[in-house]
């Protein structure tokens, strides 16, 4: 091929204290190519990204642009070199307009003029067919939304060389779609694309080429015509694994959990969760999928009484007394003194599931602090605990002391999961527990999940990954704007009519209803 | 490929240290080597500003605070008062509550005692007598401090306010009394020992030193072993987490404050009942904010914290000795306590983080 080489990096190693974040890693992009940067979480992927928008510095290792060796000491520097970034987390002022984020921090020697710079900002989104106002308030815009503006802000500044960091980790499989048809027609303009991710069917559907990192290190790049997904998944984890989830057939079901018609709002008014009524069944997985603040934390939470609800039931069919108790509104407390045995992995692992700063006996404690007699603290047996999850589930650390924030996000996750699961749960609820895991440790939870399946708990698992969730889930919950949009067998679902349901707006939706 | 080196690395650059590969030693050092540079400099400092040969400036300090058993009796009782607030302090602190009133809560229960040993003085036996002063005061101190963290728990107002304000109000509290009930109009109170607290052992402040070291003991097994202790921690680190967990936050931080109100009283009392026996505006002697530092210094664990105390009450009594001795204007002594805080604080930095230069970098490559 005769395309231009754009960027190369050679031998780039970055350091963070004792972790080796990237070592000796090789790179290189043509103009006019999409490449992928494949690994798990924490692979070195973003690092190494990082340094060529000039965030980080290597410590070791050359970079190129247009064969010409250069030094990025800042983002500045990046952008003079027409490199630009977009993050996994938006850097964008709310209370600005799309333009007003786009233009700002330019340094212009003219006159500022918004509406000069919406008519070019018109012409970026035309060129390359986004869909965007120009003078849209961020904090009116989807998610989608704002990672167009986070796009065409590194567009407007003349970037020829793009890195998307994760770009569809919030995006539902349409918007995915839209975004890759973007993406491919600035390649044909001539762009140099380069895409972070971990999710191996973007790699095949979208790439020219793959570039896999492997804990840091560089393992080699492949044309992505020539390469199968069992190849990469062997580059990318170091071993040949079956990724498959085994799904047993639901054993003993019984309704454990009666959500019915559950309602609240926000502390300025704002309907959060609209009607909401489901069963969570025991020894059954049922799914949540949803766009990310649909209304799956205050459902959770108002289940595990930290969400008040304005309307609504929540009855718990007790297995060992028979009865059927009334959890509404109740505090965890009052909950937990029912006999309810409900267990609840947060999404917010250090900012609510654990306590950051804590080591691993003092987070076993959380739960159970309150048991034994007198004012004083017992040790002893969340100290066993604790060792125990360390044994079983392999959590990497240097010992139980260790405050849990020094640990990997994987590692956090098992401590969590392994606490939770430790209270022998009759219902467990699950918000994102795989999210930042790599491969291996997201296995080793789905495991876990379909252990407290298969000893009869009802399981509830908010999800992300559709893929998983078809994998993993005997039903699929579909959530949309507090509202539930349907509900589907995971057996025999689509993965397009989920991402329908999750986006659908709720006018159709009511007028579906209507015709029914 | 290139000839020449071009990519050059930024001069200096900051890692941060793997907080498991420093060792106790290497702090030690490290902290060693703060104390020292700073004493270097404020050495030099000395010469250069008053000509005096810094090594008699700093026997003379040492000899301000080790010099007689007086002096040590000064400097003993100023760490047991200084860590005493300090102690009140901390549970809020680990629940990061940021009480900087304790000035106030000490003062307004001092006032509380000085007022029943002139009223009730003459009226009660001295046991009951004793035992109104400690009620009293410890209840005015609690008042004080429990009054934000109502406001805290249930509105949600700024506690660093409003404990700040209840610190006027209390200083003017005070000043209002001495106004009206000192008759001859001077507004200094006569001290009253005969009503004050007993003295032990032949020596005026053996039993507050005594007092505060059993108060240590008991604050560090509440923080470190008590559920009560744990569920400060967990406030602290997140109220999200608290509120996972079932803990009442309200409960917790209106609970916390009448704890640490009562050891401000308990402060307040050891400082009228049992040393100065009389009040002023200045009684508490700004260590409701020393004892912020303290707090912090010692990392909130009580044990650290006497070292901290000792620290700050060492350089307080020896810079006023130096005063003394060379008749030098006590700004020098505040210029050198300036420094050497700032280098003990300041040596913090390098033990969390490295810093590497341009060379360096090279050579580890």
């Amino acid at each position: 091929m005769a395309k231009p080489i754009a960027l190369e990096c050679r031998g780039i190693t970055k350091t963070f204290g004792r972790v080796v974040a990237n070592k000796n890693c090789d790179l290189e992009v043509y103009h006019g190519e999409i490449l992928a940067i494949l690994g798990e979480n924490g692979s070195g992927k973003t690092t190494l990204m990082n340094m060529v928008a000039g965030i980080y510095f290597p410590d070791e290792g050359r970079i190129f642009i247009n064969g010409e060796e250069v030094t990025i000491a800042s983002p500045k520097d990046a952008f003079a070199y027409k490199i630009g970034m977009i993050h996994q987390h938006f850097k964008l002022v709310d209370l600005f307009s799309a333009t007003e984020n786009i233009i700002l921090g330019l340094e212009e020697q003219k006159k500022y003029n918004l509406k000069v710079a919406e008519e070019k900002v018109d012409e970026i989104c035309h060129k390359y067919g986004f869909e965007i106002d120009p003078r849209k308030k961020i904090y009116n815009m989807s998610v989608s939304e704002k990672q167009t503006v986070e796009i065409i802000k590194v567009l407007y500044r003349g970037a020829d060389i793009l890195i998307l960091d994760e770009p569809t980790a919030v995006l539902t499989p349409q918007e995915t779609q839209k975004l890759f048809a973007v993406l491919r027609r600035m390649r044909d303009d001539g762009k140099c694309i380069i895409i972070i991710t971990h999710k191996l069917h973007e790699v095949l559907s979208l790439s020219g080429r793959v570039t896999v990192l492997r804990k840091g290190e560089y393992i080699g790049t492949v044309n992505t015509a020539e390469t199968t997904e069992s190849q990469l998944t062997e580059m990318m984890v170091g071993k040949k694994i079956t990724l498959n989830i085994d799904r047993a057939e639901p054993q003993n079901v019984t309704d454990r959990l009666e959500v019915q018609h559950i309602s609240s709002v926000d502390a300025l008014g704002n309907t959060v969760l609209d009607d909401i009524s489901f069963t969570a069944r025991s020894g059954e997985i049922l799914g949540i999928a949803g766009i990310a603040g649909s209304g799956q934390r205050e459902m959770l939470e108002a289940i595990a009484g930290l969400h008040h609800l304005t309307g609504g039931d929540i009855y718990y069919h007790n297995p060992k007394t028979g009865q059927i108790d009334d959890l509404r509104n109740k505090t965890p407390i009052q909950i937990r003194d029912l006999g309810v045995r409900l267990s609840f992995v947060p999404e917010d692992r250090l900012g609510m599931g654990l306590v950051g700063n804590m080591d691993i006996v003092d987070n076993m404690m959380l739960r159970s602090y309150r048991k034994g007699r007198g004012m004083f603290l017992h040790r002893r047996e969340p100290k066993d605990l604790a060792e125990h999850i360390i044994h079983d589930l392999q959590v990497v650390t240097p010992g139980a002391s260790t405050p849990v924030r020094h640990l990997s996000g994987g590692n956090v996750q098992k401590v969590l999961v392994g606490r939770e699961i430790a209270a022998s749960p009759t219902v467990l609820m699950a918000a994102y527990p795989v999210r930042g895991l790599d491969v291996n440790a997201s296995y080793t939870i789905y495991n876990l999940l379909n252990q407290q399946k298969e000893r009869g708990t009802a399981v509830i698992f908010v999800g992300e990954d559709l893929d998983v969730l078809l994998e993993l889930c005997d039903r699929i919950m579909v959530i949309n704007g507090g509202r539930i949009a349907g509900i589907v067998d995971g057996r025999t679902a689509r993965k397009d009519e989920i991402g329908l349901l999750m986006t659908k707006s709720q006018e159709k939706e009511d007028a579906l209803h209507g015709e029914n | 490929m290139a000839k020449t080196e071009k990519t050059l690395a930024p001069l200096v650059h900051i890692v941060k240290r793997d907080p498991g590969s420093v060792t106790w030693k290497y702090r030690l050092l490290v902290r060693a080597i703060a104390v020292l540079a700073a004493l270097l400099l404020s050495g030099i400092l000395i010469t250069l500003l008053t000509k005096k040969n810094p090594l008699a400036v700093y026997g003379s300090m040492v000899s301000g605070v080790f010099g007689s058993p007086r002096r040590i009796w000064n400097m003993l009782q100023g760490v047991a008062m200084l860590l005493c607030v300090s102690l009140a302090v901390t549970p809020a602190f680990k629940m990061k509550f940021w009480n900087i009133g304790a000035e106030g809560q000490v003062l307004i229960s001092g006032l509380a005692c000085v007022a029943t040993m002139m009223f009730l003085g003459s009226a009660l036996p001295t046991g009951l007598l004793i035992l109104v002063m400690v009620a009293v005061s410890i209840l005015a101190g609690t008042i004080w401090a429990v009054l934000p963290a109502i406001f805290k728990a249930y509105w949600n107002t700024n506690e660093t306010l409003f404990t700040l304000m209840m610190n006027y109000v209390a200083t003017q509290l005070v000043d209002y009394f001495l106004k009206v009930f000192v008759k001859d109009g001077s507004g200094v109170l006569t001290p009253m020992p005969q009503f004050g607290l007993p003295v032990i052992g032949n020596q005026a402040y053996l039993l507050n030193v005594l007092i505060v070291a059993v108060v240590t003991v008991l604050a560090y097994i509440y923080l470190k072993y008590s559920k009560q202790g744990y569920e400060i921690s967990v406030v602290g680190e997140s109220e999200n987490t608290a509120r996972y967990i079932g803990i009442n936050v309200k409960k917790v931080i209106i609970r916390t404050m009448l704890l640490s109100g009562a050891i401000c009283g308990l402060a307040g009392l050891l400082l009228v009942g049992g040393t100065n026996h009389t009040i002023s505006t200045t009684t508490a002697g700004g260590r409701g904010f020393t004892a912020i530092m303290v707090s912090w210094l010692g990392k909130f664990d009580p044990l650290y914290m006497v070292l901290t105390s000792f620290l700050l009450v060492f350089l307080d009594q020896g810079a006023q000795q130096v005063s003394t001795d060379f008749r030098i204007s006590s700004s020098i002594s505040d210029i050198v306590i300036g420094i050497i805080l700032l280098f003990i604080i300041g040596c913090e930095f390098f033990l969390q983080y490295r810093v590497v230069t341009r060379k360096n970098r090279k050579e580890n490559v």
